[in-house]
């Protein structure tokens, strides 16, 4: 028995199981497991061999004859393989390891748990994998496949004159990026429309803010009666489905017929080409945005602002502090303190907020020797170039950019969630 | 005596600002009214203050043959009710399981879903558009389903795991003393004490639908299958020429139910928020 023990290496269990899954759980003596492990990657192969070598090959090659091969659907077919691949990979890596486990435990001379016992190991080890699988199977289809197609096709060459199934797309490296800020007229439209997205997003974002902290506090003074009353008609813009409000502001401000033009500013003899000027089309977006906005972080702060203590002003009364001075060292800091991830989010959702630009005016009105309109933002001049004018790469491409930038925010927010660093210790 | 005085232009003068709000607020929502019940289709010579006021518009939605009103508020209910029964259903197992379970993988799933709620689904749109082509779910309403329950999991399953957590893990210690499974806990013990917040992810769920124009104006295409904002977008979506006033009709009926539901909920709504921003 001892030297039995001794024999029994897990450097074999490891290398055999690396070569064919199940081979280490013979090599161990545990054979019902080993078999099933044989027949479940023997069951794997028959089944995805043709699939995982097609997709791989399309995935490097984007096919080889137009009108036979059909680039987009082999890039799908080729990312859903390395999705596969990697799930059996990741399973593989747990067959090597329980080999590896189990080698151990015989060369220690441990005996092993029952078939039954370890069944119900088995299922209780995992039973959150089976909760997950159905949901993440869909994640994974909806969005991850999604956008790890969006990236590839930002290093493809697919537009509208080479598209399938008539041509064959082909791998192009970084070129699209160089274009976009190399071509003129792509190299001018990039720098205006990002230039205009960051304006938007800091001025409309922090205007809803500013707004809707001011009016929190004005609300907030316990002078004021009828709280509910008010505060329930200043959410009111944000119970409305905002598609509904902004085509119905897009008609207001109208320049010839919208009331804006027709009914107020008529009165002071004024007529503001809110359509046709960029300059008037992006003070009217930031207006809009900001009557959309407000309400929420109204809401917000409000609950914020009912939390804070009394106590803290009182103290500062007895120090003689100003309106001010308590607003600046006490209110300011608690409330931007208790939503500060809140807050990011809505600047974030301002950066990405196609919506109002799109129905509003369609990003337009449109400028000379640019192909995207006056107020297009990024996202919104990226569905222009898929949908109008089938650029699918460089659209690809500018998406990749605000993802990077998306993922700033994202990244700030892991370090300020506070449970995230609570997770870290389990 | 002076103080006081004070004190009251203040008041006033936050009473004057906070009506000013008011009518900035209720300008637009009154006009999309008075447009409602003005006869006639055109904007042009709609006025603020209709001289014959007239339910005209509302009845060509429900009555007129060639209005498919009827047939698109039934297909919103359609993908509302779905969408909020599989969502609601797919996102309490992987929020069970991510709240209960320690397991390998736990945390890059966490990281996962925080990001993956950050990018806007607009970015992949042409990619869900060629996989629907390929699974036959083009001009479907099942498509749209999938698309949509696919992708409220990332926001929604942190937000249901941030629930389960508060709920004591001593409840669940003692259901399995008394012999549940794990599918006993979560059924027996979970879901029942999870009612809120599951209520909140199935109410959004089921609003969405009513709400989102862009996707469905791009998976559907047979008029008879779009949903009420698709089809209401349709209306004017050659700008106002003539059926702006049936357009404000249609989305008064859309906007009225989910605004009255949505106040009554808002502050459900806001200390759930609050609390996954700061505890996450």
């Amino acid at each position: 028995m001892s030297k039995q023990k001794m024999r029994h290496r897990p450097t074999v269990a490891i290398i055999l199981s690396i070569l064919f899954a199940g081979l280490g759980q013979l090599y161990n003596r545990r054979y019902v497991k080993g078999i099933l492990f044989i027949v479940i990657e023997a069951v794997f192969l028959i089944t995805f061999y043709n699939f995982l070598n097609i997709g791989l090959w399309g995935l490097i090659t984007l096919g080889e004859i137009p009108m036979v091969d059909h680039s987009i659907f082999l890039l799908i077919q080729g990312l859903v393989s390395v999705i596969i691949i990697a799930f059996a990979a990741v399973l593989y890596y747990f067959n090597i390891i329980d080999a590896r486990k189990d080698a151990l435990r015989l060369q220690r001379g441990e005996p092993f748990p029952s078939l039954l016992e370890s069944c119900g190991n088995v299922w209780d080890k995992g039973f959150p994998y089976v909760f997950v699988t159905p949901g993440l199977i869909m994640l994974l289809f909806v969005v991850v496949l999604p956008l790890l197609f969006m990236v590839s096709l930002a290093f493809t060459d697919y537009n509208l004159y080479n598209s399938p199934p008539r041509h064959l797309l082909h791998w192009v490296g970084f070129k699209n990026f160089k274009n976009l800020v190399s071509v003129p007229i792509w190299q001018d439209t990039f720098f205006s429309v990002f230039a205009w997205t960051i304006v938007w997003t800091i001025v409309a974002t922090t205007l809803q803010i500013a707004l809707g902290l001011f009016l929190a506090i004005l609300v907030n003074d316990p002078r004021i009666k009828f709280k509910r009353f008010i505060r329930t008609v200043l959410i009111l813009p944000w119970a409305v489905p905002a598609f509904v409000t902004i085509l119905v502001f897009a008609a207001m401000f109208n320049d010839k017929f919208g009331a804006i033009n027709r009914d107020i500013l008529s009165a002071f003899g004024v007529m503001i080409p809110w359509m046709t000027d960029p300059f008037w089309t992006k003070v009217a977006l930031i207006l809009i945005q900001t009557w959309l906005g407000f309400p929420f972080v109204f809401a917000l702060f409000t609950g914020v602002l009912q939390s804070i203590s009394r106590d803290w002003y009182e103290a500062a009364e007895m120090d003689g502090a100003t309106r001010w001075q308590k607003f600046r060292s006490i209110t300011l800091p608690h409330v931007l303190y208790a939503t500060a991830p809140l807050l990011i989010m809505q600047y974030a959702g301002n950066f990405n907020n196609f919506n109002i630009i799109y129905l509003f005016n369609d990003g337009g009105p449109a400028v000379r020797g640019q192909n995207a309109g006056g107020t297009d933002i990024l996202i919104s001049w990226v569905y222009d170039l898929t949908f109008t004018t089938n650029n699918y790469n460089m659209a690809a491409a500018i998406s990749i950019i605000i993802g990077l930038i998306v993922s700033g925010f994202a990244l700030y927010q892991f370090r300020r969630t506070r449970s995230f660093k609570e997770e870290g210790n389990i | 005596m002076n103080r006081k005085i004070k004190s009251r232009i203040e008041v006033a003068l936050i009473y004057l600002f906070i009506a000013f709000m008011f009518v900035v607020i209720a300008y637009p929502l009154l006009w999309t009214i008075s447009m409602s019940l003005n006869p006639g289709t055109s904007l042009y010579s709609a006025s603020l203050i209709p001289e014959k006021p007239s339910l005209e518009h509302y009845k060509w939605l429900f009555t007129s043959p060639q209005s498919d009103y009827l047939l698109w508020y039934k297909n919103s209910l359609f993908v509302a009710a779905i969408n909020a029964i599989l969502s609601v259903l797919f996102t309490a197992l992987i929020a069970y399981a991510f709240s209960r379970y320690r397991f390998v993988g736990r945390k890059m799933g966490l990281y996962l879903f925080l990001v993956l709620q950050m990018f806007p689904s607009l970015m992949a749109m042409v990619a869900l558009y060629v996989l629907l082509n390929m699974l036959h779910l083009l001009d479907s309403l099942w498509g749209l389903i999938l698309i949509y329950v696919g992708g409220q999991i990332p926001f929604n399953a942190w937000l249901v795991k941030g629930y389960f957590d508060t709920i004591p893990r001593e409840l669940d210690e003692a259901a399995r003393m008394d012999g549940a499974g794990h599918f006993g806990v979560f059924f027996r013990i979970m879901l029942p004490l999870a009612k809120p917040i599951l209520a909140v992810v199935a109410l959004f769920n089921f609003m969405a639908p009513f709400t989102d124009f862009l996707l469905p104006s791009i998976v559907l295409r047979d008029p008879e299958k779009y949903t009420l904002a698709v089809g209401l977008f349709n209306f004017i979506s050659d700008r106002f020429a003539n059926n702006f006033t049936r357009f404000a009709a249609g989305s008064i009926l859309i906007a009225a139910p989910i605004a009255i539901v949505f106040l009554f909920l808002q502050r459900y709504l806001i200390s759930g928020l609050t609390a996954g921003g700061t505890k996450g």
